[in-house]
């Protein structure tokens, strides 16, 4: 699972001497490392995550069945749930922020190195911490949205919510310092000429994802610091029984975070696909400013419409009226950004690689899940709708036909800019259409079951509904995934040995993490390169060429370049775990908040009085 | 810390990051703590709205402004907020970010020549640190002696919404208040090691924008908590 990431990928290799090894990836603060390190460790997540779905659907492959207990199941959709938004998808696109946005804004690294090794190690223990529990049957069971006052002690005595409370409160902190960080990357650490507007599509959406997070992530701060503080301390904020507490307290703090999440969850894979398609079409991404403002329209209205996973609560007209509305909004910049990339292909050179393919399977399977989403936007549908699988069937449409099929199409685009080899072709072709086939055939039919009355979150029903044989098609459907992924499993191990050399450039892209040698050296860019344009390879001036070809240039060291290398540390890595161990000591023993504390605190100031790289000369 | 090695890594960290070529010509800490405040202002946002509408809603007291009589037993509960001590609390938080404005202003100027004892005591950077310092820790001192008569006056963080709220509001500012005081002291101390130049305006800057930062909340706090019924 997650200790695949403190294995050693072959990558390591490319570097001399004393970067190979566990200590070094222990150590290293590069932010192409650790976002390999995000990468393997959130493929990790994603394949439990999987697992916990396929046994799911196996639960509900047929009528009546007993394969878990009610209580299990209420764990594994909690955990699924979970596991794909915080640990599996986030951090995929965080893989994807390390490795990439340096690289496209032209700097040699992120703004605070030791920061975001930080990052990913309390992304690890946190993930770990809120994974592990399932093992002994006490994990998370109040759904990944834990309403409260259900999560609250009285009705929910054990450890279970203990985890989840605590674990939430532990990955935020990761994603806040990894915000905080990448935000300040994309002002401030973008290359000579590299304005705004020249900037790649997908630093774009980074970068909207970053104001995002920053803004988003304080307010389920708050909402679980209440839960925290209830169940802990006894304190009243979401006790109605009897301290008159708002039972819609926790709905409104957690969903002004959790819709923008979606739009954190959706944007790095809209911006993935807006470089694969350009580059596979030959053509650049059509009306690029309007993407633009797209983007930040969506991230901006994304905080406007929290409410419309409220509507069966009763608001009354007007907040239905007002969010409904602000809902239909967004339809608009997201079917520009649906209308721009088929534009971007229309008379292009189209090249239907795999990686364009999960990018074109993207426009297609978001378009569905969006048009299902606008069905639930007008609050009578939406109770029609509301808790049946055909949310379930909306939502998987935008995540996994979203989220997923573009970061797949990032994996396949990237790989060779990653790993300096290409993925099979053929093997790839494989994983694309088995995925495709089986994204559909598992949750096209949960519009029907959903539109039929079968709620989500029950672990059986009887015949006779007229469930069974959606769920039939939907279980073979889930079925199919594991076989998809073992594809690409073998293709990601095997190219990754014996993979094709890929050069700078295979593709021929037109952006700047393209001029550079794959794998990148650790300095990224031996010159920082002058940018003219938006496409510096395709339409460069000769600054832009200059630049490139200085850059292209393989073998050389930091010294003989005379660029100065961050040290490696351990000491994040220790600040993360004296946090993650002070957090179990509210569940374990008080002693370790104080050992956990202190190591923290020990660690942080030794950080913070230790210099990041050699003197300068 | 103590060791030779570090003091001169504290030179180093300190030092402006002029071989490193930034977009805005900012010192990326700069951006980065502005992102921070944007970041803890929906912190409090959040932590305020829930106090705001929770207001009036307890169902048994104490309350903030008004005085409830238990109907059990009888026992008169007076309005629990105490506004004449914790103005002198806000004012000497307020006067804190004043001393904060004048040991940035000394560590930037640190090279300039001083003539008079005036110039001598606005240039000692020790002095306004410690003074920011204490008065940010005389502000937790009256948040204690506040903490405590409300529980002996039967207001715990147990007892109603109106507690609740408001111990985990004002805690949670506390909290950053004492986070802000560490930070200070220990600036104080790097200032007492190697003493703090202009080179090192940049920390101390970084340093102020929080503590101004969390002085700001805390009028806000006053305002619509302890003034407004």
């Amino acid at each position: 699972m997650a200790t695949t990431a403190v294995q050693t990928p072959a990558y390591a290799a490319e570097y001399p001497g004393e970067h190979n090894g566990l200590w070094a990836w222990l150590t290293t603060v590069d932010h192409k490392r650790i976002g390999i390190l995000y990468l393997y460790t959130a493929l990790g997540f994603f394949v439990f995550g999987g697992i916990e779905a396929v046994v799911i659907r196996i639960q509900l492959g047929a009528p009546n069945q007993h394969l878990v207990s009610a209580e299990f199941y209420n764990q594994l959709f909690t955990m699924h749930g979970t596991t794909m938004i915080f640990l599996a998808i986030m951090p995929l696109s965080a893989a994807f922020f390390n490795f990439l946005i340096p690289l496209q804004i032209g700097a040699r690294d992120v703004a605070f190195p030791r920061l975001n090794a930080f990052s990913y190690w309390v992304y690890l223990f946190g993930g770990l911490f809120i994974t592990i529990p399932i093992f002994f049957a006490v994990a998370p069971n109040g759904g990944w949205f834990g309403y409260a006052p259900l999560t609250t002690k009285p009705y929910s005595p054990g450890l279970n919510i203990d985890f989840w409370v605590i674990g939430l409160q532990i990955l935020g902190i990761s994603s806040l310092a990894a915000a905080f960080n990448f935000l300040t990357t994309i002002i401030n650490l973008r290359a000579p000429g590299m304005s705004l507007m020249r900037m790649p599509m997908f630093t774009w959406m980074a970068f909207v994802v970053q104001v995002l997070l920053v803004l988003a992530f304080p307010v389920i701060t708050i909402a679980l610091v209440f839960l925290l503080f209830d169940r802990f301390f006894g304190t009243n904020f979401y006790n109605t029984v009897s301290a008159g507490a708002d039972p819609l307290l926790w709905q409104h703090l957690f969903w002004i975070f959790g819709h923008p999440e979606v739009y954190i969850l959706i944007l790095p894979a809209f911006g993935l696909v807006s470089e694969v398609i350009p580059v596979s079409s030959k053509k650049p991404l059509f009306g690029y400013p309007v993407m633009v403002y797209s983007g930040i329209l969506i991230g901006v209205l994304g905080f406007g419409v929290w409410a419309h996973h409220m509507f069966a609560v009763g608001m009354g007209p007007i907040a239905d009226t007002f969010f409904g509305l602000a809902t239909m909004l967004i339809a608009i910049p997201t079917g520009v950004k649906i209308f721009n990339w088929i534009a971007t292909m229309a008379q292009g050179a189209v090249r239907y690689t795999t990686a364009n393919l999960f990018a074109i399977a993207l426009v297609g399977l978001f378009t569905i899940g969006g048009i299902s989403g606008i069905m639930h936007s007008s609050p009578p549908a939406d109770l029609q709708q509301t808790d049946t699988y055909f949310i379930v069937a909306h939502f998987h449409y935008v995540l996994f036909g979203g989220s997923i099929m573009g970061i797949f199409a990032g994996i396949y685009h990237y790989f060779p800019k990653i790993t300096g080899r290409m993925l099979d072709e053929k093997l790839g072709l494989w994983h694309f259409w088995l995925m495709f086939i089986a994204m559909n055939l598992t949750f096209f039919p949960m519009h029907f079951s959903g539109m039929l009355g079968m709620p989500r979150r029950i672990y059986t029903y009887d015949s006779g509904q007229g469930w069974t044989a959606f769920n039939v098609m939907s279980t073979v459907g889930a079925l199919i995934f594991p076989v998809a992924m073992l594809f690409f499993i073998y293709n990601f191990f095997k190219s990754r040995r014996s993979g094709e050399i890929a050069g700078p450039n295979p593709w021929g892209a037109g952006t700047l993490e393209w001029t550079i040698p794959s794998p990148p050296p650790e300095y990224n860019f031996a010159k920082i390169p002058t940018v003219t344009t938006r496409y510096p390879l395709w339409e460069g001036k000769e600054a832009d060429h200059e630049s490139a070809r200085i850059n292209a240039q393989t073998g050389k060291t930091p010294d003989e370049l005379g660029i100065i290398i961050p040290y490696s540390t351990i000491k994040p890595l220790f600040v993360a775990l004296g946090l993650v161990v002070m957090f179990c000591g509210l569940i374990w023993t008080k002693a370790l908040i104080a050992v956990g504390a202190g190591t923290m605190i020990f660690s942080l100031y030794s950080w913070l009085l230790s210099p990041l790289e050699p003197e300068h000369h | 810390m103590a060791t030779a090695a570090h003091t001169s890594a504290l030179v180093h960290t300190s030092a402006p990051a002029h071989h490193h070529y930034t977009t805005l010509g900012l010192d990326s800490r700069k951006v980065a703590i502005w992102a921070f405040i944007g970041s803890e202002c929906m912190l409090f946002v959040s932590l305020i709205s829930t106090y705001l509408i929770y207001k009036g809603r307890s169902v048994i007291g104490p309350f903030p402004h008004e005085t409830w009589t238990d109907p059990s037993t009888g026992q008169v509960f007076k309005p629990i907020l105490n506004i004449p001590v914790t103005s002198a609390s806000t004012f000497v938080l307020l006067m804190s970010s004043l001393f904060m404005v004048l040991a940035l202003a000394a560590v930037q100027n640190k090279e300039l020549p001083k003539r008079t004892r005036g110039e001598r005591i606005l240039g000692n950077s020790k002095l306004w640190l410690l003074m920011t310092a204490l008065a940010g820790t005389t502000f937790l001192g009256f948040q204690a002696y506040e903490f405590t008569s409300f529980v002996h006056e039967g207001l715990s963080i147990r007892r109603n919404l109106f507690g609740s709220t408001f111990f985990t509001l004002t805690g949670f500012h506390g909290a950053h208040v004492t986070a802000g005081v560490l930070w200070l002291v220990t600036m104080l101390a790097i200032d007492y090691r190697r003493g703090l130049g202009s080179k090192d305006s940049l920390l101390v800057d970084i340093c102020a924008l929080y503590w101004h930062f969390v002085d700001v909340v805390w009028i806000a706090i006053f305002t619509l908590v302890y003034l407004i019924k």
